[in-house]
């Protein structure tokens, strides 16, 4: 060790680490193959069109020229994406879907090779977005409503058990059999006395889709505190951190991916119970708006709620995701929903 | 490279006085510290030295106020260790930086658990390890080098007045020890803190420290006592220090040939 305070960092090292910010690879994002695919989109969906409103229909089916525009309109939009270069990844998507309206709309509402009513034509679909927005929309509004209180109340109770279970003895001395005795049972199981012991459905609902939630989140932040790293509470603790600090800013972070785990199960099983509730208990929502339809035969009137439900779904998923992907950008690689 | 920083106002003396300590290991309870009476003045850099799992990372933890030790008291300053203070730092032997926080946020971590702000202590020990341009990366990024800098980082944003070293470049690569050393020599001469440091590597310990205490196998019992009596600027090729060396490890139970 010689010299004063110059040897301090020898100019080579900083480029040998540098190296070890290693690069993400962008995933997704592929270079089109053939410049020429997303042009194919347009046209698939004017065949589309073209198809919907010439050839004569099988029966007096309504909206067929109002789906027609709307191919159309989904023809010119695609085709104002290609020049745009906007269409690129899902160009094959967006044909494939073209023709596939093609098939149906040729199979079912032109030579009528299934049964009406249990199949339905496109423009059946169509007619009960044009004809029933309204109550569609008010039932997708109830669902929301119903899931937002009862997951919101059992993630965060989930959490803050799991964490209790985690951290504290005492606690899981009280609670862990009370979690092994309710948590395993599926909530719509207790769907029935829920109606009864609670007043209004909605209450009970809501108090069971709490209960769906709550499990999954329960076990999964427990499991992700219980295996942070003990070094980590050391690392705070010499800096005199107390067991605020180590819950909060120690224990949640590291358990942030369990957690995640565990949210996305419960709202997995919220789903399930939302549906089964509203189709014994409560009088809205899109589960007792399909339930109505199939009472009355109105089969696309159960198709399309069951769209509208897909996608309410998988847009709360994604919004999951989302909500994930920004909280855990650290990790080093996620998994793209 | 940077400018000097102030120094730590007040270093801490230690007194530790009659320490045991064990641990239940498979149901039997297994000595690991035997006696320990050690005074470490104020400004020294104490380089603990023993065979592997002796216990001196115990006594580490029981200065750090991690655990109560079962017999004897630790004093500092005449007040007894009672818990863990960010007058007393701890640097592990992996760099244990939470991966949810950036470099920099790692390195304010006492202040936001002291309640603080202070970025301009928080950019100052960033870039007194150099790692200015690493501020934002992830540690999932940084190489085991660039770890244990923003580690030392993290230690030093709360001006410990006692630094304490577990084996901090044990699992560092050679030719980034031989910086770190470099670098923790540097900081402790112009910050003048107390440093205690648990190392297996007698020449480490030879070039930093003031004093070596050496230990007996587990349970660990103080069987040397070295002042090193150098100036403070060492090369590793002088002679006093290989006599040194000999005389340390014949103390470690090996001959002294090789």
């Amino acid at each position: 060790m010689s010299g004063s305070g110059s040897l301090d960092l020898p100019a080579g090292r900083p480029r040998q680490d540098r190296q070890a910010v290693t690069r993400r690879p962008v995933l997704g994002r592929t270079v089109p193959s053939r410049a020429l695919l997303p042009w194919a989109a347009g046209p698939a969906w004017f065949i589309a069109a073209l198809v919907t409103w010439r050839w004569p229909d099988a029966d007096d089916f309504p909206d067929t020229n109002q789906l027609a525009a709307l191919f159309l309109a989904a023809g010119l939009g695609l085709t104002a994406a290609a020049a745009l270069r906007r269409l690129s990844a899902r160009a094959p998507w967006a044909i494939a879907l073209g023709l596939g309206f093609t098939a149906w709309e040729i199979a079912q509402a032109k030579l009528l090779w299934l049964p009406r009513p249990f199949f339905g034509t496109p423009q059946d679909l169509l007619d009960v977005f044009l004809t029933d927005w309204k109550r569609l929309g008010d039932s997708l509004l109830h669902s929301l409503g119903l899931l937002a209180v009862g997951y919101g109340i059992g993630a965060a109770l989930g959490v803050a058990i799991g964490v209790g279970l985690g951290r504290s003895l005492r606690f899981r001395y009280w609670v862990r059999p009370l979690i092994r005795l309710i948590g395993p049972l599926p909530p719509v199981a207790l769907l029935p006395l829920a109606f009864v012991l609670i007043p209004s459905g909605r209450l009970a609902s809501e108090a069971l889709l709490a209960l769906a939630a709550c499990f999954p989140t329960t076990i999964l932040t427990w499991s992700g505190v219980a295996a942070v790293d003990p070094a980590y509470y050391d690392v705070a603790r010499t800096m005199g951190a107390r067991n605020r600090f180590l819950v909060l800013r120690v224990a949640l972070p590291a358990a942030m991916p369990q957690i995640f785990v565990g949210l996305f199960m419960g709202l997995g099983v919220s789903f399930a119970t939302l549906v089964v509730a509203e189709m014994l208990g409560v009088k809205s929502g899109l589960g007792f708006y399909m339930q109505w339809a199939q009472g009355w035969a109105a089969y696309p009137n159960m198709y399309a709620a069951l769209l509208v439900m897909s996608l309410m779904c998988t847009g709360l998923v994604t919004l999951l995701f989302k909500v994930r992907d920004r909280v855990l950008s650290w990790q080093k690689d996620g998994l793209k929903w | 490279m940077v400018t000097t920083p102030t120094r730590t106002a007040h270093p801490l003396g230690l007194e530790l006085d009659h320490i045991d300590h064990g641990y239940m290991i498979g149901g039997a309870f297994t000595p690991v510290l035997d006696d320990i009476s050690l005074t470490i003045a104020p400004g020294e850099f104490v380089a603990l030295l023993g065979p592997s799992g002796c216990g001196k990372s115990t006594l580490l933890r029981l200065i750090a106020g991690l655990e109560p030790p079962h017999g004897g008291t630790i004093l500092a300053e005449g007040t007894p260790i009672t818990g863990p203070g960010p007058d007393r730092i701890v640097m592990f032997q992996d760099p244990t930086l939470y991966p949810w926080r950036t470099v920099r946020g790692n390195v304010a971590l006492g202040h936001d658990i002291a309640g603080r702000k202070d970025p301009a202590s928080v950019d100052a020990a960033i870039e007194l390890v150099g790692l200015k341009s690493f501020e934002r990366a992830w540690p999932h990024q940084l190489s085991g080098g660039m770890a244990q800098r923003a580690a030392l980082a993290r230690a030093l944003v709360n001006d410990p007045r006692v630094l304490i070293l577990d084996e901090p470049l044990g699992k560092l690569d050679s030719l980034t020890r031989l910086t770190m050393q470099t670098e923790l020599h540097r900081l402790w001469r112009d910050r003048g803190f107390t440093a205690i440091m648990v190392t297996h590597d007698v020449e480490e310990a030879l070039l930093l420290a003031t004093r070596i205490i050496v230990f007996s196998p587990r349970p660990a019992r103080i069987i040397g006592d070295l002042p090193i009596d150098l100036p403070p600027h060492r090369h590793r090729d002088d002679p006093r220090l290989l006599d040194l060396r000999k005389n340390i490890l014949v103390q470690l139970g090996h001959s002294a040939d090789w």
